[in-house]
């Protein structure tokens, strides 16, 4: 396979505990054309986005600290962030999390392990849904 | 003077009198009673029949001859109507609500209903009151010869008089004593006669008293000078004497057969006990009061005779005091008479209950206890006991000859009846109590009683076997009554209520510890010595009145409201009075029984109605169909309890399995999706990873083995997550082989802290102690190496120290080996301590250090396999963590 086109436009915030999904992350997202930020707590994550401002948010669920979940209803409830495209990540990938994840205002969710085509696919897609809030929801 | 024909005439008349006022005493009780039947006075001068003729004349011949010895037989009862009033009320509610017939019945019927102690108590009862009953003969025909004597018209045959005496007094008890077929043991015509007698008696004492103190003496204070002057004011106090028959008298108010006859069987009102309490040791003061008097005047006069028992008559005859004398008389006669007839009474309620009844229904193997005929046979029975009982009182007389002292009889009567006193008290206030205590105690007193005072008491009169009680039996000096245990005594009397009483005390008390009592004896005395929270005061009866109400009540308590109501109303109906409450006519009392039985069986449901009617009394074989069926129904009752715990135990574990059931699925659930979480984590890096090897060209040789590497790692990872979980199921259900051995604990610990990475030098310093870990063990070394292991490991992970250092100690004793495990880190926050042995719970702190958070958890079943334990002591600083090894872990070094 040779090297993707570089889609990516702007920055993404990836807050994520496992440093070795995070730097798979950041390797992919990167070598897609975007500016690329970790952060590895949930407690400090809010303050991370304000400080960053991201144009796209990959949020873990299970986070030391403080659960993705929580740090998603912040966002939305602050109007600075109502509308940034967050795509959430979780491990334990039952049904009851997915939906709870988009009925709190996740734009999208992807259960681990996943195949990088289908992360690239729906970054793509958030990052051109922008303009077209809040059509968003579907997921993965 | 009174002619001898006239004064059995006076007799005559009198016994007339009290049979007059008998019969209208038991008529007026049959028609609902009048009031002074049941009032509160009648019972306290009906207890007066404590002051008998040897009170009326011997005290005044006590006094004349020992001084004020006379008042300890006053002192005793009253120091226990005033200090012991709670026992009586205690002894009077016992005896109503077991309804008791005598002090046999008492102590039989607190002892399990033990026969054999009926009879020792009935056999010691009349041995004790037969001299007495000899006694009140012999006062009357002494006070008639005294009468008499002047006269000389015609000296009146004692012997005679006596019998005649006798069989009055025989005759009156049959008749009001034994009076209604139903046998009802309250005897409303007896007692009213005593109540009669005992003014009669107190109007003749104080009579004597104010004609000496005026009319002998110059007013009280001239009498208390001829006191002063008089040789009973010389009289020397024995103390030990005194105490004696203080506590003598005392115990007789509570043990003497008739006293409990007028004090708890004849008592109709518990209330009546209250008045009492202070009424009768006033009585007591009266009759006492003017005794030292008489006997000073008698001591000083001429012509008062030389018997000074016979002041009380000879003191107004000798200065022509014909009438006084006469009531006097009276007096003595009342005193006298009033005591046969109780005690007669009381004894033959014991004789024909305990002995005649029980022999006859032996005898006869009665099938029906109920019939008539059967009370027929009773009531002969008890009839024929008064006669018998009087009889041995006449031949008692007849064998002394009148010569005795009469005071000295009376204690010796009263020494045997006390033998009853600790059974008695002992079995009303200690639940521990037990029959085989009761009959060593009385036996045993009752013995020594008999061997001391009794049988020399019979011989000295008798002239038998005086040779015997001065040398001992078979010659043995210390068995000789005159000499007990060797002692030479110089007051049988006190020797002897010190030996008998102190001997049946200590009897009892031992005999009680050692012995264990049946269920029936625990029954009872927890209802005896509980008595006032098992039943409530049984207030005055008044007549029919309110008895459906009771009735209905009690039928409502077995039966049910509901069907206790239908059956009423239904008996009302069919009476014609509808809507009102049925008349308890026989028809409708059998009906409610045979309903009742039912329920409570049918001699309790008899007993029951019975006991609201007034109707009839209980008999002995009542009680005892009473006593089995309470038996039997507590069995089965008990048999049902044990059942319906047996079901809810059944239920309550079905609770219990069900919660950890539904408790476990939610921990399965909960398990598994841990268990994705640490599976899934793994695989997303090595999915992600290998897609980039695979998707990158070309790619940078650094970045490509960082890229294998991390993919390597995890997969480690994912291997040793796998294991663990293999390891944990198979230590979780039991299924593990152990590989014992012996071993050196140091050794272990050696290998551990290798396989750890823990030498010298690394990232954090392990102290020892050799010398403590010169221990050998048995026990599986890989699987307690595995322990350490993990132990030392998470000391390396989290220790947050500058200089992390882990001190391991070890403590070996009888109890086993412990190992601790402490580091100098910050130690684990309080509120994540119940985390520590969760699986999978990788604290806050512990996040992103590598493991699955099996390992404690592992560690935990493993020690758990081990017979030891392992637990996290909290600290203040750093973590602890203590091995634990069970001592059978332990080997001889």
């Amino acid at each position: 396979m040779t090297e993707q086109t570089k889609t990516g436009t702007g920055t993404i915030l990836i807050v994520e505990d496992e440093g070795n999904i995070l730097e798979a992350l950041s390797f992919i997202l990167r070598r897609a054309g975007w500016d690329v930020r970790g952060h590895g707590k949930g407690e400090s994550a809010l303050e991370e986005v304000a400080r960053v401002a991201p144009d796209m948010l990959v949020l873990d669920v299970m986070l030391p600290g403080r659960s993705g979940l929580e740090i998603l209803r912040d966002l939305r409830a602050d109007a600075a962030t109502a509308d940034l495209p967050v795509l959430m990540l979780t491990a334990k990938g039952q049904a009851k999390d997915r939906e709870q994840a988009l009925a709190m205002g996740a734009d999208a969710f992807l259960t681990k392990p996943f195949s990088n085509s289908e992360l690239l696919e729906i970054v793509e897609r958030l990052s051109g849904v922008d303009d077209f809030r809040p059509a968003a929801g579907q997921g993965s | 003077m009174l002619s001898f024909d006239g004064l059995v005439a006076v007799c005559v008349v009198y016994v007339m009198g009290l049979f007059a006022i008998g019969f209208i005493a038991e008529k007026a009780a049959r028609q609902g009673g009048a009031r002074w039947l049941n009032s509160p006075i009648t019972y306290t001068l009906s207890l007066s029949i404590y002051a008998t003729a040897w009170t009326f004349y011997g005290a005044v011949g006590s006094a004349a001859r020992s001084g004020l010895e006379f008042l300890t037989i006053y002192l005793g009862p009253t120091l226990v109507f005033v200090g012991w009033f709670w026992l009586l009320r205690k002894m009077v509610r016992i005896g109503r609500a077991q309804r008791i017939t005598s002090i046999a019945d008492m102590i039989s019927s607190r002892y399990g209903k033990s026969g054999g102690l009926a009879v020792l108590v009935t056999v010691l009862a009349v041995l004790g009151t037969t001299p007495y009953i000899s006694l009140q003969l012999q006062s009357v025909t002494l006070s008639f010869s005294v009468f008499a004597r002047p006269g000389a018209l015609g000296a009146p045959d004692t012997e005679q008089t006596a019998v005649w005496v006798a069989g009055g007094l025989a005759l009156f008890t049959i008749v009001f004593g034994t009076r209604s077929l139903d046998l009802n043991e309250r005897h409303p015509g007896l007692v009213s006669a005593i109540a009669f007698e005992a003014i009669v008696k107190l109007a003749a004492i104080l009579a004597v008293g104010a004609f000496v103190v005026w009319g002998v003496a110059d007013g009280p204070g001239d009498m208390l000078a001829r006191i002063e002057a008089s040789a009973i004011a010389r009289e020397p106090l024995n103390g030990a004497r005194w105490l004696g028959l203080t506590v003598l008298a005392g115990a007789a108010i509570l043990c003497l057969p008739r006293m409990f006859q007028v004090l708890v069987v004849e008592n109709s009102d518990e209330r009546h006990l209250a008045v009492a309490g202070w009424a009768f040791p006033l009585y007591l003061m009266l009759i006492s009061l003017f005794v030292v008097p008489v006997a000073v005047a008698g001591l000083s006069l001429p012509g008062t005779g030389d018997n000074p028992d016979l002041y009380m008559l000879t003191v107004p005859l000798s200065l022509g005091q014909d009438g006084l004398a006469l009531l006097v008389f009276l007096g003595g006669f009342s005193a006298a008479t009033s005591m046969v007839i109780v005690a007669a009474l009381a004894l033959s309620t014991m004789v024909s209950n305990h002995i005649v009844m029980p022999l006859w229904l032996r005898a006869t193997r009665h099938e029906d206890p109920m019939t008539g005929d059967m009370r027929r046979v009773a009531l002969t029975a008890r009839r024929l006991s008064i006669a018998g009982v009087l009889f041995l009182g006449l031949i008692y007389y007849r064998l002394s000859g009148g010569a005795e002292a009469l005071a000295s009889i009376g204690l010796i009567s009263f020494l045997g009846v006390a033998q009853v006193l600790p059974a008695l008290v002992g079995g009303i206030l200690w639940r521990g109590a037990t029959r085989v205590g009761a009959a060593l105690g009385i036996g045993s007193g009752f013995l020594i009683w008999a061997w001391l005072l009794l049988l020399p008491n019979v011989a000295e009169t008798g002239g038998l076997i005086a040779p015997v009680l001065s040398n001992g039996p078979f010659g043995i000096f210390w068995l000789s009554p005159e000499t007990p245990l060797g002692l030479q005594s110089t007051d049988p009397l006190l020797t002897a209520l010190v030996l008998s009483l102190g001997v049946n005390t200590l009897l009892f008390i031992l005999g009680s510890l050692f012995s264990f009592p049946n269920p029936l004896e625990r029954l009872q005395g927890a209802q005896f010595v509980n008595v006032f929270e098992h039943s409530r005061a049984l207030l005055g009866w008044r007549g029919s009145v309110g008895t459906a109400d009771d009735l209905l009540i009690m039928a409502q308590r077995i039966m049910g409201t509901g069907r206790a109501g239908r059956l009423f109303q239904e008996a009302a109906r069919g009476q014609g009075r509808d809507g009102d409450l049925p008349e308890p006519t026989p028809d409708f009392l059998e009906k409610l029984e045979r309903e009742l039985a039912g329920s409570v069986g049918a001699a309790t449901a008899h007993a029951m109605v019975a006991q609201i009617t007034g109707a009839a009394s209980v008999g002995v074989g009542d009680l005892l169909a009473v006593a089995d069926e309470t038996a039997q129904i507590m069995e089965y009752s008990s048999q049902l309890e044990a059942k319906s715990e047996e079901l809810a135990q059944t239920a309550r574990r079905l609770r219990e399995a069900n919660a950890k059931l539904t408790e476990l699925s939610v921990q399965k659930d909960a398990f598994l999706s841990q268990i994705s979480h640490e599976l899934r984590t793994p695989m997303t890096s090595i999915r992600s990873f290998s897609e980039i090897l695979m998707q990158t060209d070309p790619m940078d040789d650094a970045a490509r083995g960082r890229f294998s590497r991390i993919i390597h790692d995890e997969s480690l990872r994912l291997t040793r997550l796998l294991d663990d979980l293999l390891d944990l199921s198979v230590l979780e259900n039991g299924r593990v082989t152990l590989n014992m051995g012996e071993v050196a604990l140091g050794d272990v610990l050696d290998r551990a802290i290798h396989a750890a990475g823990a030498q010298a030098g690394g990232r954090i310093a392990i102290r020892r102690d050799p010398e403590a870990e010169a221990v050998t063990l048995w026990t599986d070394a890989d699987r307690l190496a595995q322990v350490f292991i993990n132990l030392i490991s998470n000391a390396q992970k989290y220790c947050d120290a500058e200089a992390p250092e882990l001190r391991i100690d070890v403590v070996a004793n009888g109890q086993g080996v412990e190992v601790e495990f402490a580091d100098n880190g910050k130690g684990i926050p309080a509120r994540q301590e119940a985390l520590i042995f969760e699986k999978f719970a990788r604290l806050d702190t512990a996040k992103g250090a590598p493991g699955a958070g099996l390992g404690l958890a592992i560690s935990r079943e493993v020690m758990a396999r081990l017979g030891g334990g392992l637990s996290y002591r909290p600290s203040a600083d750093g973590t602890r963590f203590r091995v634990r090894l069970p001592a059978r872990a332990l080997r001889a070094a």
